[in-house]
């Protein structure tokens, strides 16, 4: 506990330190930074021995506020979840040192590094407490740093805009939480969670769970937030708030979870159900969107209903006593936290070095950036391979955990058991196919080809302070893919404190589980060395002949140019035509005419269905319904004086009569 | 002692409606000044004779601040202020005593329903501290000054000070101090503050501030 302690001390110390030398050039990036990767690093010492196996660990003070106490514990779940927390915002801190660089001049850079380092301590806190009020604290604390953090750019109209969204979707979410903790504790009249128990009505709870965590996680359809806060933050920002603050919603809800008693198998109907909406709305929301950093948002849907999925298909297996599927399934959820952390951490970092050379995020105005920036690209590349769930990286080691739940469970069960089962295993195998296509998209527009606008012909590779946290975070997503199953066998004392089983059983069945993760990394490994030979056999084979590059053929085109190249829209345009349903695209196309046509235009714009059809609507007859009340302000001093005394006076008189 | 205690309760209520019913701004704070006296006194009626050195230092300590300092502090803030010596309150005077007598009216019920704690105070105190309270709150809502509004904020106080005296609540006296000098340091304040008003504004119309209100007219 003493090193999470320091670790807390180090953020606070940096957090304060970047104001107190605000004026002093770049000495607030550095120490702003420095209390981040300090910390960072006095954490993740504790965390990863308890993630381990070490024995649980608590610190409790006692606080003068009513019902609260300073009560930090640090188990199994806590400890694996602040693995990620600590690694992301480290890498992140290390990348906004020269990201932020840009800024400089314009903007006071002591108040991103210290909001940075509150965002980096709330985290910690929400993990840790284990005390609701505490939890609620933190919980507030790190929406508000992260609400100041994207609206780094004020002056921009859109980022105000995703600011207040941001802000809203937060407050909505906690004030599902209040309730949740308020019914949690009121049995016992405390509010540790060591005295929650559960009430009867624990279905009512898990809803309330699943609405607020669901919020900050980023649930279908609670994710209106997400595409627009995350374009909007700076790179690294967006890096920590996507790979690891929406996973405070995921912990949050297994925390409750462990309160709740046994599970029921409905739950995880809900979560399949939730799960797969967030994941196929995700991806096809990601495929229409012609912003870089948006198009990676809705990939953080995506892959949260992936892990809701994989979640959801565990209590169903748990619920019918199916104890393979159950440890296989919260184990693949649970990594795929990791792992997605982790590749969703070096893309957005990645599309941050892209805005950084190019200034623009718009897809349909780069390419060919791969030549420019090689570190960059190759970094996307495997990031964007592992997001695919593609082997030999990490992405597909989860997956191919739920997948393996899935089939044992559709075998195994009875006939409505194995419906979920079903509906994961081919949902999961839709969402797969469908974000490999994204980022084919993505990759194939913004790094291949030639490049679209003049800002991308004269792009330079980002400075080494921007590429090398990529490489890291690469370097995480491949040894995961070959070496999961090391990572699966140490998972045991987590799935045991999540699923409630005995951890022998789990032992037994995460073993089975690994054994397979291993037979999938010897392929992978297969694969990588296969590829190895044959680099080393182009090399020796081209060793002594003249290399020459051309034109490809060009379909007999006299002069080809950078625009007949395929756009990010005419290249999604088939899949997003196949669901046109549900995705509503608004395409404007002024027609051609004529033998010899000369002008012409084609826009399409892809909203956010739920944002458009049901919480716009629905904010707007609130607004309306609200504006009855605006008499009420009439900006006197007098009147607002009589509303409070009559309200105080009507008070008393109710309380005596 | 009985005879003493009442008759100081129902001059407390007539300087309310004093308050209420004066068109001067002077007379205004006069009253305010006899009410602070009047409650020195008051609570050192209240004592049954068992009279300490503090238990009597301290209630002529406040009559001496309620009763002098502060409205020396009020004189000085509206010859400064340079302010129109009529109270322009925003509903008429007839009004504002009818309102005053309603008051009474229902601090008269509300004493004899509440039911206080300790032993028995006299009938009348419960009632005149609701109702100079009340006063206060009125003289706040209904004036337009902002000089009036500290004189409405001072006889809430006083009010409070007088319900303090009712309950038979012995404060610590540095408690008692305490909050003699926020009393203090807030009408200071406010005279400061109604001081850069009327020379930023050139009047103490807190009406005409409404202009700041972001609410589309």
């Amino acid at each position: 506990m003493t090193g999470l302690l320091l670790s807390l001390f180090f953020f606070l110390a940096g957090a304060a330190a970047s104001l107190i030398f605000a004026r002093r050039g770049r000495w607030p990036s550095y120490l702003g930074a420095g209390g981040v990767i300090l910390g960072s690093i006095c954490g993740s010492v504790p965390a990863l021995l308890v993630a381990l196996g070490a024995p649980p660990q608590s610190f409790r003070m006692a606080w003068d506020v009513p019902y609260g106490s300073l009560y930090f514990g640090l188990d199994a779940l806590s400890a694996f979840f602040l693995l990620p927390i600590f690694l992301i915002t480290a890498v992140s801190a290390l990348y906004g040192v020269e990201y932020l660089e840009a800024y400089r001049g314009e903007k006071a850079l002591a108040a991103p590094w210290f909001f940075l380092n509150v965002l980096a301590a709330s985290m910690v806190v929400v993990v840790l407490a284990h005390n609701a009020l505490l939890f609620i604290m933190a919980w507030e604390t790190m929406a508000l740093s992260s609400f100041f953090l994207v609206t780094l750019e004020n002056e921009k109209e859109s980022v105000r805009e995703a600011g207040w969204t941001y802000l809203v979707a937060s407050h909505i979410g906690t004030a599902f939480l209040l309730v949740l903790f308020v019914l949690l504790g009121r049995a016992q009249g405390s509010l540790d969670f060591d005295r929650f128990s559960a009430p009867s009505g624990a279905g009512t709870l898990f809803l309330l769970a699943l609405a607020g965590f669901g919020t900050k996680a980023g649930f279908v359809p609670l994710h209106v937030w997400l595409p627009e806060a995350h374009p909007a933050a700076p790179s690294h920002v967006s890096a920590v708030m996507s790979a690891v603050m929406i996973k405070t919603g995921i912990y949050g809800l297994l925390r409750i979870l462990t309160f709740l008693g046994p599970m029921q198998a409905w739950w995880g109907w809900t979560l399949c159900i939730v799960g797969l909406t967030s994941g196929v709305l995700g991806v096809l929301l990601a495929l229409a969107q012609h912003d870089l950093k948006r198009l990676l948002a809705y990939h953080s849907v995506e892959n949260i209903g992936i892990i809701a999925l994989g979640l959801g298909v565990g209590i169903v297996g748990l619920s019918v006593g199916e104890s393979f599927v159950a440890v296989a399934a919260f184990a693949g959820a649970l990594l795929h936290v990791l792992n997605h952390a982790l590749f969703k951490g070096l893309l957005f970092l990645d599309a941050g070095n892209v805005a950084h050379a190019t200034h623009t995020r718009e897809i349909d105005r780069l390419g060919g950036l791969l030549r420019r920036m090689p570190g960059t690209g190759a970094t996307f590349l495997i990031g964007a391979a592992a997001i695919s769930g593609l082997p030999p990286l990490n992405g597909f080691v989860s997956e191919f955990l739920i997948y393996l739940a899935g089939f044992k469970g559709a075998v195994s069960l009875n006939a409505s058991g194995s419906v979920p089962m079903l509906a994961a295993i081919s949902g999961l195998a839709l969402i797969g196919g469908l974000a490999v296509a994204c980022f084919t998209k993505a990759f194939g527009i913004v790094f291949l080809g030639h490049p679209r606008s003049e800002r991308a012909a004269l792009a330079d590779e980002a400075a080494m302070g921007m590429v090398a946290p990529g490489f890291v975070l690469a370097g995480g997503c491949v040894l995961i893919g070959l070496f999961g199953s090391g990572v699966v066998r140490s998972m045991g004392p987590l799935i045991s404190s999540v699923s409630g089983l005995p951890s022998i059983q789990v032992g037994r069945a995460l073993a089975a589980a690994a054994n397979s993760v291993a037979r999938v990394g010897e392929f992978a490994a297969l694969l990588v060395a296969a590829a190895a030979l044959l680099c080393v056999a182009r090399m020796k084979l081209l060793a002594r002949r003249q290399v020459a590059t051309a034109p490809t053929w060009d379909c007999g085109y006299a002069s080809p140019s950078p625009r007949m190249q395929y756009t990010a829209s005419s290249f999604a345009q088939p899949l997003t035509e196949t669901f046109r349903m549900l995705l509503q695209t608004r395409c404007v196309f002024t027609g051609l005419e004529g033998f010899f046509p000369r002008r012409a235009e084609f826009h399409s714009h892809t909203d956010d269905p739920y944002r458009s059809r049901i919480f716009q609507p629905l904010f707007h007859s609130i607004s309306r319904a609200m504006a009855s009340l605006r008499p009420l302000q009439q900006g006197r001093v007098q009147l607002y004086v009589l509303y409070i005394a009559v309200t105080l006076l009507v008070l008393l008189l109710w309380q005596i009569a | 002692m009985s005879q003493l205690i009442n008759s100081i309760l129902v001059f407390l209520v007539l300087t309310g409606f004093m308050l209420l019913s004066s068109s001067r701004l002077a007379a205004c704070i006069r009253a305010i000044a006899i009410q602070g006296v009047l409650l020195g006194v008051l609570a050192i009626a209240m004592q049954d004779g068992r009279l300490s050195t503090v238990g009597v230092l301290l209630p002529l300590i406040t009559a001496a601040v309620k009763g002098l300092v502060l409205p020396w502090l009020l004189f000085r803030a509206m010859r400064e202020a340079d302010a129109v010596r009529e109270v322009e309150p925003l509903i008429s005077y007839n009004l504002s005593i009818m309102t005053g007598a309603a008051a009474l009216a229902l601090s008269l019920w509300l004493g004899q329903r509440l039911q206080l704690p300790s032993h028995a105070s006299p009938p009348l105190q419960v009632p005149a501290a609701f109702f100079t309270s009340l006063v206060g709150v009125i003289v706040i809502v209904s004036r337009r000054k902002a000089l009036t509004q500290v004189l409405g904020y001072l006889a809430l106080e006083n009010g409070v000070y007088a319900f303090g005296a009712a309950a038979a609540l012995r404060l610590p006296v540095l408690v008692e101090l305490g909050i003699l000098l926020d009393v203090f340091a807030g009408v200071f304040v406010m005279g400061i503050a109604i001081f850069h008003i009327s020379r930023e504004f050139d009047h103490i119309d807190t009406d005409k501030l409404a202009a700041l209100t972001d609410r589309l007219r």
